[in-house]
């Protein structure tokens, strides 16, 4: 099977001079001086034709590699291949098999109309005439755009913007494209069009890939075939997202709404327990705990450190496993 | 090779597409023909107030001279816009309409890119040109003496300077790939520097020593002496010694060779400096004033 996407070892580094300037300016402390390891020799392949989510934490990497793979960004280390090409050494025959769509920009040129600005884009890529205005009328169809095609691209809300970003990423047919967040900031409407019309694209036509990254576990959970788990430029597991939950099987999930705790160290060091992850309601007066166990016999000592603390459990249950179980379970933390 | 200037074309031709739909967004289309000819003939009245001036001081009542300066400020429209046109074209794309990523992600060639978003500058600042030289000849009592056989070698050295400004533009807009500041202020410096010594608004013999010296190591001081003797009556052109060599052809093969040397130094800093800013992360930076 071709692979759209191979990387070996490959590995980014930011030298950070700009954060050195901006803590000498405003006396800021806390963050660490000196270069950041966005990605940590990564080895990745994603197969021709699949749907590939990157899922992690912020700043855990999942743009930088992104931009890597779309050719606007250099590896410090290792080799990042797309479409059999190398981004470094060869970037021209990607460029014309791939594209590329970031959520929450509004990037676009105010004074043309959405179609205008479109279709710009695809004359880039040497869309014949005929063909792209066919691509465009559908895609503003679809994305519900189709009223505000003659409107200036300035006059268009964010959300309006992002859809028609995601048409100029479709206008151009890729084979190979990188969508970075496409849901964030769109509406439950906006975001479920999308969600269907990549699955669908994918799925129906052949040799279509797709790379993803995105907060929403849910989005993860429905879209893609398979997802790699990232956190400090580390993959951390790729696999299918029921493979992924199967893992989990073997260990133990519960919930548990409590009062606000002092302390939530010790149960990091009870035996059992593998990783758990805390959630307080904004200003509700409960949080919500999640606690991977190895040994479901743990479950009494953290009641117990519960009690001990004075504070009162509101609601206790066992539950199957989910992908964000999975999450917490790697990472340590909760994506939200 | 068919692809490859199949691909040189595209960027050009699109690039030059959304370079006029910027420069001509207006709403009415006649408003923009308007402003077109009223921005050129209000540049022309601040010349009309700078020559009083002149004369007032210099007591020199010699219309040569006011043809020197006239023409001279004239053409250097073209300089400042040619310059200006092509510099911002990545300033704008990456910070101001964010589509520098975009774009440049595309199969397209960015420089060409850059040089066909420029080509409306360049178009809309020739007019200016023309719409201020016929304002001089109609109401300034400005002499143009540009009879058909000179115009092969007008066309010519128009197009040398074009290339010339824009070689010297692209390399300016390439080193903004790495740093938008400072870039700025170079690229408002430059052009200062080529009023002041390429012999625009006085002879450059009026410079001292040294002063000479900066003009006539700048390609642009020959292409104003060239412009000025084709476009200016030939007694006119005479009355203000210049200290330059008047043989046309020499002059031509001057400005054919740096524009050249322009072309090949801007193709040279577009490819280190758009890898450096590829390296750097810097493709699709906001400075965030
Ligand atoms: N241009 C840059 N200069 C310096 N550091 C950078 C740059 N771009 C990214 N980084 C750093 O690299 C790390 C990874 O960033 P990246 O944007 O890839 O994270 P991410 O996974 O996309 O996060 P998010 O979920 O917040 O979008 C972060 O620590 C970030 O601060
Ligand atoms: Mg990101």
């Amino acid at each position: 099977m071709d692979l759209a996407v191979e990387t070996q070892q490959l590995t980014r580094v930011f030298t950070q001079r700009r954060k050195i300037f901006r803590r000498r300016r405003n006396g800021e402390n806390g963050e660490s001086e000196g270069p950041v390891t966005a990605l940590d020799h990564v080895d990745l392949q994603i197969r021709d034709g699949e749907l590939f989510g990157l899922l992690g934490p912020n700043g855990a990497g999942k743009t930088t590699l992104i931009k890597i793979l779309a050719t606007l960004l250099l590896p410090t280390s290792g080799i990042a291949k797309v479409a059999g090409h190398d981004v470094t050494k060869d970037p021209l025959p990607i460029r014309l098999k791939i594209n590329m769509v970031s959520g929450g920009e509004s990037s676009g040129y105010g004074l043309l109309t959405t179609r205008e600005n479109v279709w710009m884009f695809s004359q880039f890529y040497g869309v014949s005439s005929k063909t792209a205005k066919a691509r465009i009328d559908k895609l503003l169809h679809t994305f519900g755009l189709w009223e505000k095609r003659n409107a200036k691209v300035r006059n268009l809300s964010s959300g309006q913007r992002q859809k028609m970003n995601m048409i100029r990423g479709f206008v151009t047919d890729p084979d190979i494209l990188f969508l970075d967040e496409p849901t964030l900031g769109l509406d439950v409407n906006a975001s479920r069009v999308i969600r269907d019309y990549v699955k669908s694209w994918v799925k129906t036509t052949a040799g279509k890939t797709v790379l993803l990254t995105t907060h929403y576990m849910m989005e993860a959970d429905e879209l893609c075939d398979r997802l790699a788990i990232i956190d400090h430029g580390k993959i951390l597991a790729v696999d299918t997202p029921e493979n992924l939950k199967r893992r989990l099987k073997k260990e133990t999930t519960f919930r548990l709404e409590v009062d606000p705790l002092k302390d939530t160290s010790r149960f990091k060091t009870i035996p059992g327990v593998k990783n758990f992850s805390l959630k307080s309601d904004g200003g509700a007066s409960l949080e919500k705990l999640t606690f991977i166990l190895e040994d479901e016999a743990a479950v009494s000592d953290i009641v117990s450190e519960v009690v001990r603390q004075g504070s009162k459990i509101h609601h206790l249950q066992k539950t199957e496993p989910t992908l964000e179980d999975v999450f917490i379970s790697m990472v340590g933390r909760s994506l939200e | 090779m068919n692809a490859t200037v199949n691909r040189h074309w595209r960027s050009f031709k699109w690039a030059a597409w959304l370079g006029w739909q910027i420069e001509s967004n207006w709403t009415e289309p006649w408003l923009f023909a308007i402003y077109s000819v009223i921005k050129p003939v209000a540049g022309a009245f601040i010349l009309v107030l700078m020559y009083v001036v002149f004369t007032v001081i210099g007591n020199v009542q010699d219309l040569a001279r006011f043809n020197f300066v006239y023409v001279g400020n004239a053409f250097f429209i073209f300089v400042g816009n040619t310059l200006f046109g092509t510099f911002q074209v990545i300033q704008a794309d990456r910070e101001w309409y964010q589509t520098l990523r975009y774009t440049y992600i595309s199969p397209i060639s960015y420089y060409t890119y850059i040089v066909g978003r420029a080509a409306t500058k360049v178009a809309v600042a020739a007019f200016a040109v023309l719409i201020t030289i016929a304002f001089g000849v109609a109401f300034l009592g400005i002499k143009i003496d540009l009879s058909a056989w000179e115009l092969p070698a007008f066309f010519a050295a128009m197009a040398l300077g074009a290339f010339t400004l824009v070689g010297i533009g692209v390399s300016l807009a390439a080193l903004s790939f790495l740093t938008a500041r400072h870039v700025r202020g170079l690229a408002e410096g430059v052009p200062g520097v080529f009023y002041l010594f390429c012999g625009v608004l006085f002879p450059l013999t009026v410079l001292p020593d040294w002063g000479q010296s900066i003009g006539k190591a700048i390609p642009l001081t020959y292409w104003f002496h060239l412009i000025r003797q084709i476009t200016m009556p030939a007694d006119y052109f005479a009355a203000v010694p210049t200290g330059l060599t008047t043989d046309p052809l020499e002059i031509m093969a001057l400005l054919a060779v740096s524009a050249t040397g322009f072309f090949l130094l801007s193709i040279g800093l577009f490819r280190l400096m758009e890898y450096l800013a590829r390296r750097a992360g810097k493709l699709d930076m906001t400075t965030n004033y």
